[in-house]
């Protein structure tokens, strides 16, 4: 039965089923992340309302979290929405990345498609669209499906996450073991493992020596270009 | 209800992670790119990924510490391996997730 509805592109519930199966080792990962950004806000002071408020407009963990650090701590607007500008400027890349595929797209879906990109998503999106048979409207079923299982798990950590064990059945292990397959999906030649390589030990040089997660952005863009380099050179 | 503060800052926060999502899939999508930056964009995910994930397992704390055997890192070896093995994403992030609840309750 699934198996001709697939077939069959333009049928919505095969669309919506590739999506989801595509999607759930993100809302998976997502959930013990969400649960525990919940329970930080709560403790912080946040109510539920406040949380989901803000995991429906910023959508990104990490500056979730320094976020609500930074309202207990009493800092102000201005170096909250700096802070939150500077930690998720990296999406610049991913976002970047994506557009090779989505040139057909129309502008209306490209604006909506764009609120979903987090690093989790793109990853998952790009490498299904690397491997043809994947379109905006597949990639906007992974990406909302993780939005609102982003959105649920904040909430519910908010409303009693003390109650809640997220860290059971290595859920705290989900994304890693994501991004680890999808890595490999990414090295298909020397290059990109030469890339990748230089990448992570330049990251984690990067990381020791400057505060924040700008090591992500500068080892990237440090990386790809020693690539390209390297690419040019030896052709 | 929520203050009135707290939403103009978190709709600031909006604003500044909307933009860098939106401004290059909007502008760089159906044009013309050249050739090198095409390129230079093809190896942004592998360079992305790993820059994300190594901290992630060899890195701990705040100021970062390098802690190369973490439990984190150890799992990633089998994880890492089975992936390339079988390459197939649902597999992987349950043998990773299997093998870390394991070690965690062997461990601690």
């Amino acid at each position: 039965m699934i198996g001709t509805y697939m077939k069959d592109k333009n049928y919505t519930g095969g669309l919506l089923l590739e999506g989801l199966l595509a999607s759930w080792p993100v809302c998976l990962g997502y959930i013990p992340i969400g649960i525990a950004f919940g329970v930080l806000a709560q403790k912080a002071g946040f109510t539920p309302l406040e949380t989901g408020f803000m995991s429906l407009l910023v959508f990104a963990g990490s500056s979730q979290f320094i976020a609500v650090s930074m309202f207990s701590a009493g800092a102000g607007a201005a170096s909250i929405i700096a802070t939150t500008f500077v930690v998720n400027l990296r999406h610049l890349l991913m976002s970047s990345s994506l557009s090779l595929f989505l040139g057909r797209s129309g502008r209306k879906k490209l604006f909506v498609f764009s609120y979903g990109i987090t690093d989790e998503s793109f990853a998952v999106n790009f490498s299904k669209f690397k491997g043809g048979d994947w379109d905006i409207n597949r990639a906007l079923i992974v990406n909302f499906s993780a939005n609102i299982m982003w959105i649920l798990s904040t909430v519910a950590g908010g409303y009693g996450g003390q109650f809640i064990r997220p860290h059971s059945f290595g859920m705290d292990y989900a994304l890693i073991a994501m991004f680890i397959c999808l890595l490999v999906f990414q090295l298909k030649g020397p290059i990109y493992i030469f890339t990748a390589l230089v990448a992570g030990i330049s990251a984690v040089l990067l990381s020791l020596c400057i505060p924040g997660n700008s090591y992500i952005i500068i080892a990237s863009i440090f990386a790809a270009g020693i690539g390209v380099f390297i690419k040019k050179k030896v052709r | 209800m929520i203050e009135r503060d707290y939403c103009y800052i978190v709709l600031g926060m909006g604003v500044v992670t909307f933009l860098p999502r939106l401004l290059p899939v909007y502008f760089l999508s159906g044009r013309t790119l050249p050739g090198w930056f095409i390129e230079w964009l093809d190896l942004i995910p592998a360079a992305v990924l790993s820059a994300l994930l190594l901290p992630e397992l060899v890195t701990t704390g705040m100021p970062r510490l390098f802690i190369p055997y973490k439990l984190d890192m150890i799992v990633a070896v089998p994880t890492l391996l089975f992936a390339i093995k079988t390459k197939s994403l649902g597999g992987t992030v349950v043998t990773g997730m299997g093998l870390y609840w394991l070690l965690d309750i062997i461990f601690i």
